[in-house]
């Protein structure tokens, strides 16, 4: 594939990899997370931890919407599906995300609901077109990468006057979750191991630039590189940050400049920011409750929120709490040292938040990385 | 002096089932006669019995049965009924058999249009022709509108095996080659594709097609050095080699450089966030084979027209864990886990 093969060179990647292993320090250890689930994805879809040193640990984030989405809003969303009149549209690796009774998406449309899975809010637009009298609510999740289209589909029915659509808004942000990382007292209780240094997501900065990355940067002293999701990509952003550890840097970098700049795509966020506008608080699955991370619609756009239109108040609900997703996110304990991974909690009976999509972190270590910890157990 | 009663012929163009159809009375025996077996015609359904008698030959039978609700209906490369033929074939196939008979079932919903149905039943004759197998019972079930999705087949394949041929998923051992008749994922993109109307420059056409030919020049230049065939259908290479690693109690090592994949189906996987060796197969094969004569049996994979991009991309070892484990394309490793469900894409 055109594009996509030249940041998959295996030699380059050895290359970097030597360059990585030949500038780390041996007398301390490296500790990045990636914050969000593609890099989780690409690192362990094409064997990356294989590639560095003992030395240069990779920590999964929470940076994937369907993992960090709380069971409260899929109960939410369950109880909207319930009215007869309600068609539900879903992006796809939502369906399996667990309620607060592991009820699903999944389950709810085995039951009867009318839930559709659709690849873009233009499908919901075509369906609210054809079913007039259907209320079609768009289940809006994802970070600031999906924002900008809900945004114009919300255009676009108002211009089309369909008023039988709407919007359940999910949309959180990238730093304030970052912000909480660091921050967050629940999650400092846990313990957790430092983090030296974050890579960030390439396709949120192509919508908000990666200026919004610097004071966090400069508040935490934690170096961060935004990043693009192929291999190549997440490798070159390791060695990014394994330099500005050794040089004791703490600089927001971009890697990813064929696609993202400091400013972002300045159009986008206005279009977000004339819809959108923050929450005072939205709760993430294994983080809890997080100040102005979310974004809800704004009083002049209520009639397509979903929440008003439907009168659906926020639940409040509480995760396992055998579940070590909290402390797994954070670094501070791997997916295997959770009694309820590979036990009760799999990617097809999914309890936490890390097991619920593919890139989550328990997830992508329960499909691609056990054997590696596995042989190093044994080889210790 | 008898008075034929008469009958309004099947406007196969613009007519459409109906619960008479499947009522067994005249409508139901015309459709029979008109369609089915206008499409499938041989000597044992001239016969019009409910059942067909068969000589049986030396050697040990193969059964199969199994059911097809596909949608959409029509894809590139093939429809419902070309699938519940070469499918069925498939199954019969992999036990190292020749595949002989098949019967096939139809539950059609009030509605569906005789030309579609035409279209259907037309290319199940023409497959199982193909294939010199021949469709000797039927039945016919019409239900109300709403019902079914249309169409759903079910087929049951009866073949037979050479004596001391014995394939079976619990024979693998430590130390045989995996190999693979071609290129992954072909059908499941084509039918994705289709649903999701994901277009491209290249399109995605279905692989369906009957392997029995392909099996018998494998067995004639492997005989039982071939240990197990599978025709790795839904769930893909991975749910196949992850059921193999459970019966026969090991685990696999594959390189992912070796597997075959077409670009355009790589490109679609990438778009909807899916993983080729997890999506579905209709016209290839998987075999775990001795060592000592896998490069034999690839040879002959690579000669026939159906094993051309035949590749090996692995082996078995020893694994009390039953990992299928692959060594990626960067030199790093990772899992080759069973399908979690249904294949879903991902959001961002």
């Amino acid at each position: 594939m055109k594009y996509a093969d030249e940041f998959r060179d295996k030699a380059i990647a050895q290359g970097i990899a030597r360059a990585i292993g030949a500038e780390v320090s041996s007398r301390r250890a490296y500790r990045f997370m990636e914050f969000c689930g593609g890099h989780t994805h690409a690192i362990s879809r094409y064997g990356l931890e294989d590639l560095l040193p003992a030395n240069v640990r990779m920590i999964h984030g929470p940076g994937c919407p369907v993992c960090v989405l709380p069971a409260s809003r899929i109960d939410m969303a369950i109880r909207l599906v319930d009215r007869p009149e309600v068609t539900l549209c879903v992006y796809g690796d939502l369906m399996r995300a667990p309620g607060s009774q592991g009820q699903s998406l999944l389950r709810a449309k085995a039951l009867g609901a009318d839930i559709r899975m659709v690849y873009s809010t233009l499908d919901a637009i075509r369906l609210a077109e054809q079913a007039p009298r259907r209320e079609v609510v768009f289940f809006a999740i994802g970070f600031e990468t999906t924002t900008p289209p809900t945004a114009v589909m919300i255009r676009i029915a108002e211009k089309k006057r369909l008023r039988g659509l709407s919007v359940f808004c999910n949309h959180v942000l990238t730093p304030s979750a970052m912000h909480s990382i660091l921050e967050n007292p629940k999650i400092r209780d846990t313990g957790g191991v430092p983090i030296d240094g974050f890579i960030g997501p390439a396709h949120v900065s192509t919508i908000i630039g990666t200026q919004p990355y610097e004071p966090l940067a400069e508040q935490f002293g934690k170096p961060i590189v935004i990043a693009g999701f192929e291999p190549l990509d997440v490798m070159q952003a390791i060695l990014m940050l394994v330099r500005q550890v050794n040089e004791d840097r703490y600089e927001v970098e971009n890697q990813y400049s064929r696609a993202v700049t400091r400013e972002g795509n300045r159009r986008a966020k206005e279009e977000v920011s004339q819809i959108f506008e923050l929450r005072e608080q939205f709760e993430w699955r294994g983080l809890g409750l997080v100040p102005n991370s979310g974004l809800k619609l704004k009083r002049a756009y209520a009639q397509f929120d979903a929440e008003t239109r439907f009168a659906i108040h926020d639940l409040r609900v509480a995760d396992n709490p055998a579940c070590e997703c909290c402390a797994i996110l954070r670094g501070a304990k791997r997916p295997v040292d959770c009694k309820l991974f590979g036990t009760v909690c799999t990617p097809e009976t999914p309890i936490g938040s890390c097991m619920v999509s593919s890139e989550g972190a328990c997830a992508a270590y329960w499909a691609y990385g056990r054997v590696r910890d596995e042989q190093l157990r044994r080889t210790s | 002096m008898s008075v034929k009663a008469y009958q309004r012929k099947l406007d196969v163009k613009n007519g459409r089932v109906d619960l008479s159809h499947g009522s067994g009375g005249r409508a139901m025996a015309q459709l029979i006669s008109g369609l089915f077996h206008q499409a499938f015609g041989n000597e044992w359904l001239a016969r019009c019995n409910d059942q067909s008698t068969f000589d049986v030959a030396a050697g040990r039978m193969v059964m199969t049965t199994d059911g097809y609700v596909v949608s959409p209906l029509f894809f590139p490369g093939g429809n419902i009924g070309s699938l519940a033929v070469h499918g069925t074939i498939n199954d019969v196939a992999m036990s190292g058999a020749r595949p002989l008979y098949l019967s096939a079932s139809f539950i059609i919903e009030e509605g569906f249009p005789f030309s579609d149905l035409k279209a259907i039943a037309d290319s199940m004759g023409a497959a199982a022709r193909a294939a010199d197998v021949y469709i000797i019972a039927g039945d016919t079930k019409v239900v109300e509108r709403g019902k079914a999705d249309g169409l759903f087949i079910s087929t049951t394949g009866i073949g037979i095996v050479a004596d001391g041929l014995d394939l079976s998923a619990d024979k693998a051992r430590v130390g045989d080659r995996v190999l693979v008749s071609g290129s992954l994922g072909d059908h499941g993109v084509a039918i994705m594709s289709k649903r999701q109307n994901v277009a491209f420059q290249t399109e995605v056409v279905s692989d369906s097609a009957a392997l029995h030919n392909l099996v018998a020049v494998m067995v004639a230049a492997g005989g039982s050095s071939i240990r197990v065939m599978r025709d790795p259908t839904r769930g893909g290479l991975a749910a196949t080699l992850n059921e193999i690693a459970h019966q026969s109690d090991l685990g696999f090592r594959l390189e992912e450089t070796s597997i075959p994949v077409k670009p355009a189906v790589a490109a679609t996987c990438e778009l909807l966030g899916l993983d080729p060796i997890h999506v579905a197969n209709e016209g290839k094969l998987v075999a775990i084979v001795a060592p000592d004569l896998a490069d034999a049996v690839l040879a002959a994979m690579k000669a026939h027209p159906l094993g051309s991009d035949a590749a090996d991309i692995g082996e078995a070892v020893a694994d009390d864990r039953k990992f299928v484990q692959m060594a990626t394309g960067f030199g790093g490793r990772r899992i080759v886990d069973w399908l979690w469900g249904e294949q879903l894409p991902r959001i961002c």
